[in-house]
């Protein structure tokens, strides 16, 4: 019990702080390494709480594809020149207390919300649930995945697909000047548009256009 | 304060998200930086999804933050894409300086 709120305190601080460094960090490479921190620690408080399946695919999904996939964006734009025009402000409302007004009123709804929240009689803490006694997290999660919500699991694949369709259509560029083998230009090929006879008078030769 | 419960891991996600929408807000240098708050604002509904799942031992919160992870993948892909096109076309993304569609 003890080590649980230890650990839990030491995650979600580093969470909490990676997260602020995220927003507030000057070089957009080291907000995405802090992404990457933000995405672990919360991974482990995943664990912690006995998400084990899940904690592990956002290892997988966040840390693996989207961070990697951050870091190669912000090695092709040249974002680096971009640090040195910093904005001007205007005024007192310029964005940096308009964020910090909004963000504060959004943080201090979701307070009451927490706060307004009836715990059930029953109130047992995180740590010590463990519902699924006979079979791992990962067993329980496939009993239901494939059976009960399979038609969201293959949309979920649609989605994937169509947004893979969207950014290579979107970033794919058709290059000039270069020469490619068009299968079906060869394939309809036709006899008359392809072969001419040609009357050739003698001592005179035949000049090729092409 | 030493025994964690539900309160503890909703407000871990009430503050994630605040500053997810702050960021949002306050960067004004590039487009990534937003696409990485909106990345936080997604893990801040995951985490509120799987505390919950955890606490009512109801398994259909880890499924549909499992959905959340697939929708947020995807939108990173696309997002990416689109500012790199940007990038390509503009040679700058920088937020102030995206006004376009003269909004």
């Amino acid at each position: 019990m003890l080590a649980h709120s230890i650990f839990f305190y030491l995650f979600s601080t580093i969470a909490v702080f990676s997260a602020i460094m995220v927003t507030i960090s000057r070089n957009t490479v080291y907000s995405v390494f802090f992404l990457i921190l933000v995405f672990v620690s919360i991974s482990t408080l995943f664990i912690m709480i006995g998400a084990e399946f899940l904690g592990m695919i956002m290892l997988i999904v966040y840390v693996g594809a989207v961070a990697v996939l951050f870091l190669f964006v912000v090695m092709m734009l040249n974002v680096t020149e971009q640090l040195t025009k910093y904005s001007k402000k205007r005024g007192i409302f310029n964005n940096i207390s308009v964020g910090l007004i909004v963000g504060i009123i959004i943080f201090l709804e979701l307070l009451i919300a927490v706060g307004g929240w009836k715990y059930r009689d029953t109130y047992v803490p995180l740590s010590s649930i463990n519902p699924y006694l006979n079979i791992s997290n990962t067993h329980a999660i496939g009993n239901v995945l494939y059976t009960d919500y399979i038609h969201l699991f293959q949309i979920s694949g649609m989605i994937l697909l169509v947004a893979m369709i969207g950014a290579i259509t979107l970033t794919f560029s058709k290059r000039e000047n270069v020469k490619r083998q068009n299968y079906f230009q060869q394939i309809q090929r036709q006899k008359d548009t392809a072969v001419s006879l040609v009357d050739v008078e003698s001592d005179k030769g035949v000049k090729i256009d092409d | 304060m030493i025994e964690i419960g539900l309160g503890h891991y909703l407000t871990l996600s009430a503050i994630i998200f605040s500053v997810g929408t702050v960021g949002i807000f306050l960067n004004r240098k590039n487009v990534i930086i937003i696409l990485m708050s909106i990345e936080l604002i997604l893990l801040s509904v995951n985490i509120n999804l799987v505390s919950f799942s955890i606490y009512l031992q109801d398994l259909a919160g880890q499924i549909f933050t499992m959905f959340i992870l697939t929708v947020a993948a995807a939108e990173a892909a696309v997002g990416l894409a689109i500012i790199v096109i940007y990038y390509k076309n503009k040679g700058s993304i920088d937020v102030e300086q995206i006004s376009s569609l003269k909004g």
